[in-house]
């Protein structure tokens, strides 16, 4: 048998022969990718998401108000209760509810004022509807400002226009109208005739019958619907979330295995065994590459074991480019090996050197996106990543799993993966010390 | 078949060999005898080809090593001092991998092994995982692992280090056994009686420099007594030793709690003078041995200090 597969073999038997080391090592990334991909869209992109949690306080007790909460209630993203003002402000404070809606005295009348005049009715700015936050949920304020939004101008419009507080408004109004002696009469006229049509189609809608589906339903509603679709492969491929999540923790784990063949190799050095292969007539090449091929095979393994696993549950299939997706693993193994010797060849104490990898395999992960996606990252720091190994090599894998691009655009990440290879592998070469300690 | 021509090397301001040289022939067993850090490992390194000497030179049989893939390399075995083996492996796992380091391949990889594991006495343990081994099996599969090209030159790190007495006593007959097929074995110790049993000559080193190169025979005339005549006196005190030394054969005398302590070159002649001495002298004595310096004596002569001390 030749030195370099007998090597290589050895690794692979080593890497082995700890089954139970092995299967840990499998599982643990697994169970972190099933949950990441279940919090981040799961498997048609549609998982189920908490309701937000909002509490409202009606000091009003108006018409108006008691719309507000049935149209807040009836919204699917949140989970409405009703509270104190003073409960309300615990419960936010202690985490239990994201936010709480003050609805104050009078909300209803001044807003129904101040829906046609820009002003309450007693002449003072519009009414303000309070909103208690969790500060630490600063996303799901802005959704819960945005429903707040719509439901008033639904509840307030639909009262003004049909309600029992709008036909008041109109009968004062046809009575100021009327009895307004300094309004020209032809002005009068054109008004009593608008409102005293309004006063008519409320009484043709009360004689037309009592029931809400007869009625008319009123007040405004937003003119206009969204239609989703998620870009993804194709028309009738959903998006699939364990696709990122598996290749994220790929990358991870796969970056600790090689940080781990790394410290293997920096305590090989300090041993006996080391002597050994270096009394044998073995070069340089044979012993560094020999363990580069390992640990890229060992590389390749677990992202075999992880994207199966992610197909055979999940469902993550590879839209894109086989071929791309094979090239990106390969080069991303070789780049992990080349880390790996690097590390060997900079360490000084397996300790020392073990903290320090161990931070900067934790930076590349975060900062290559395999947590959460880049994109919610600052744009300077989007900017940055494309330094970062990982980057390139979450890109490629997310490019040929869910997003189903060509081999093309595998080519980029391929390229910067290799290249990573080449100066991690140049360090290491350079950097290696050969000299066995006496 | 081995030469070591003047090598030194030094680690920054630290000499860790200045200048050794020592040879050995075919079948010939050389002990490197010092304390611990004399610079026996490194002086083995340096043969083995692991570090390059600042200056001197290494011949095996007249060839330097020049590289890594140098085949000079294959004339050489190395038994580290720490265990080189891999624990999660079985005994014939590891020796298969070390052969094939050497390029062995086929049917010569089962015969190295089987004759490897036979002569270490571990047939019957060669698909066991290593981890189950104690620390005596251990070393002498350590030892198996370098045999397995048939190499001529057996470098041995302090072998026995940490083995209980009955597997040192096996090592020993495994490295006589090697020694009867012709093997040229470096041997570094600093256990005296390790040396004083295996080796043909002794090449003393001490703080990177060799003190001394002799046969054990040989190193003992460096001494300036062979032999030490012990008496036990019936009645020690008051007892002056001095005077013996006028005696024509005795160099040494000194009275040690109750026992005289009398230094002589030729045992058969210093003996009777120094009993007659004694008998016309009124003392008397229930009790008399001979013993010969060991090596532990030599180092202290040569160094001025314990060799026992300076580990």
């Amino acid at each position: 048998m030749i030195p370099f597969l007998a090597l290589v073999l050895k690794d692979l038997k080593l890497f082995f022969s700890n089954r139970r080391a092995v299967i840990v090592g499998l599982l643990v990334p697994i169970l972190l990718a099933s949950f990441f991909g279940y919090l981040f869209g799961g498997q048609g992109g549609n998982a189920e998401t908490s309701k937000v949690s909002a509490l409202v306080i009606d000091q009003d007790g108006s018409d108006i108000s008691r719309g507000l909460i049935v149209q807040l209630s009836g919204d699917k993203n949140l989970d409405v209760k009703a509270s104190t003002l003073d409960a309300a402000r615990e419960a936010v404070r202690k985490g239990k509810a994201t936010a709480a809606i003050v609805i104050p005295k009078d909300f209803g009348r001044d807003a129904g004022h101040a829906l046609f005049t820009g002003s309450s009715e007693t002449g003072a700015n519009k009414p303000e509807l309070g909103v208690l936050y969790d500060p630490s949920h600063h996303v799901e304020l802005g959704m819960v400002k945005g429903i707040l939004t719509g439901a008033v101008m639904q509840s307030v419009s639909k009262e003004m226009f049909t309600g029992r507080s709008g036909r008041e408004m109109v009968d004062e109004s046809l009575a100021q109208v009327e009895n307004n002696p300094r309004l020209p009469a032809e002005d009068r006229k054109v008004l009593g005739d608008l409102l005293g049509g309004v006063k008519e189609f409320n009484e043709r809608q009360d004689r037309a019958g009592a029931s809400a589906q007869t009625r008319l339903s009123g007040g405004l509603t937003m003119p206009y619907q969204t239609r989703e679709e998620a870009i993804t492969s194709g028309h009738d491929v959903a998006y699939n979330g364990y696709a990122h999540s598996f290749g994220g923790m790929a990358i991870q784990f796969i970056l600790f295995m090689g940080l781990d063949a790394g410290i293997a190799l920096l305590m090989l050095r300090q041993s006996g065994l080391w002597q050994r292969l270096r009394a044998a007539p073995l070069s340089r090449s044979t012993l560094l590459g020999s363990r580069a091929v390992s640990a890229s095979l060992m590389s390749g393994f677990i992202l075999a074991v992880l994207f199966s696993f992610a197909r055979v549950v999940f469902g993550v299939h590879i839209l894109g480019s086989f071929a791309g997706f094979v090239g990106v693993c390969a080069a991303f193994s070789l780049m992990t090996a080349a880390f790996g010797l690097m590390v060997a060849a900079l360490g000084e104490t397996v300790e020392a050197t073990r903290g320090y990898s161990i931070m900067a395999t934790l930076i590349m992960v975060m900062l290559g996106g395999a947590w959460v996606p880049t994109f919610v990252f600052p744009k300077w720091l989007r900017t940055l990543t494309v330094v970062v190994p990982t980057r390139w090599a979450m890109d490629g894998l997310d490019g040929m799993t869910w997003r189903g691009l060509g081999f093309s655009s595998a080519l980029a990440p391929i390229a910067v993966l290799l290249l990573f290879t080449l100066l991690f592998g140049v360090v290491a070469v350079t950097r290696f010390r050969w000299r066995t300690e006496a | 078949m081995l030469e070591v021509n003047g090598i030194t090397k030094s680690y920054g301001k630290l000499m860790a060999v200045s200048g050794v040289s020592f040879r050995a022939d075919y079948g010939e067993t050389i002990g490197l005898l010092g304390p611990n850090g004399a610079g026996k490992t490194t002086t083995v390194s340096i043969i083995a080809g692991l570090l390059s000497p600042d200056s001197g030179e290494v011949l095996i049989e007249g060839k330097q090593v020049k590289r890594d893939t140098d085949p000079v390399k294959l004339k050489i075995g190395l038994v580290p001092q720490e265990m080189a083996l891999y624990d999660q492996l079985t005994a014939r796992d590891n020796l298969t991998f070390f052969a094939a380091l050497y390029s062995l391949a086929g049917a010569k990889v089962k015969r190295a092994i089987a004759d490897a594991l036979t002569l270490v006495g571990l047939s019957d343990r060669a698909g066991d995982k290593v981890g189950t081994f104690s620390g005596g099996m251990k070393r002498r599969l350590n030892l198996a692992a370098a045999l397995l090209h048939d190499p001529q030159i057996l470098l041995l790190d302090e072998p026995t280090v940490g083995v209980d007495p009955q597997s040192r006593n096996a090592i020993f007959e495994n490295l006589e056994t090697l020694k009867k097929r012709g093997k040229t074995l470096i041997y570094t110790t600093h256990y005296m009686e390790e040396a004083e049993r295996l080796c043909d000559r002794i090449v003393i080193i001490d703080h990177g420099k060799l003190i001394a190169n002799d046969t054990l025979q040989g190193l003992h005339k460096l001494l300036p007594v062979t032999n030490v005549i012990a008496v036990e006196l019936d009645h020690a005190d008051g007892f002056k030793p001095e005077p013996m030394l006028a005696l024509p054969e005795v160099k040494s005398a000194e009275l040690d709690q109750g026992t005289l302590r009398v230094g002589v070159h030729d045992l058969s002649r210093g003996a009777p003078g120094v009993l007659r001495w004694l008998a016309e002298n009124g003392h008397s004595y229930n009790h008399v041995s001979s013993e010969q310096p060991n090596l532990e004596t030599v180092f202290l002569t040569l160094t001025g200090r314990s060799l026992r001390d300076s580990r």
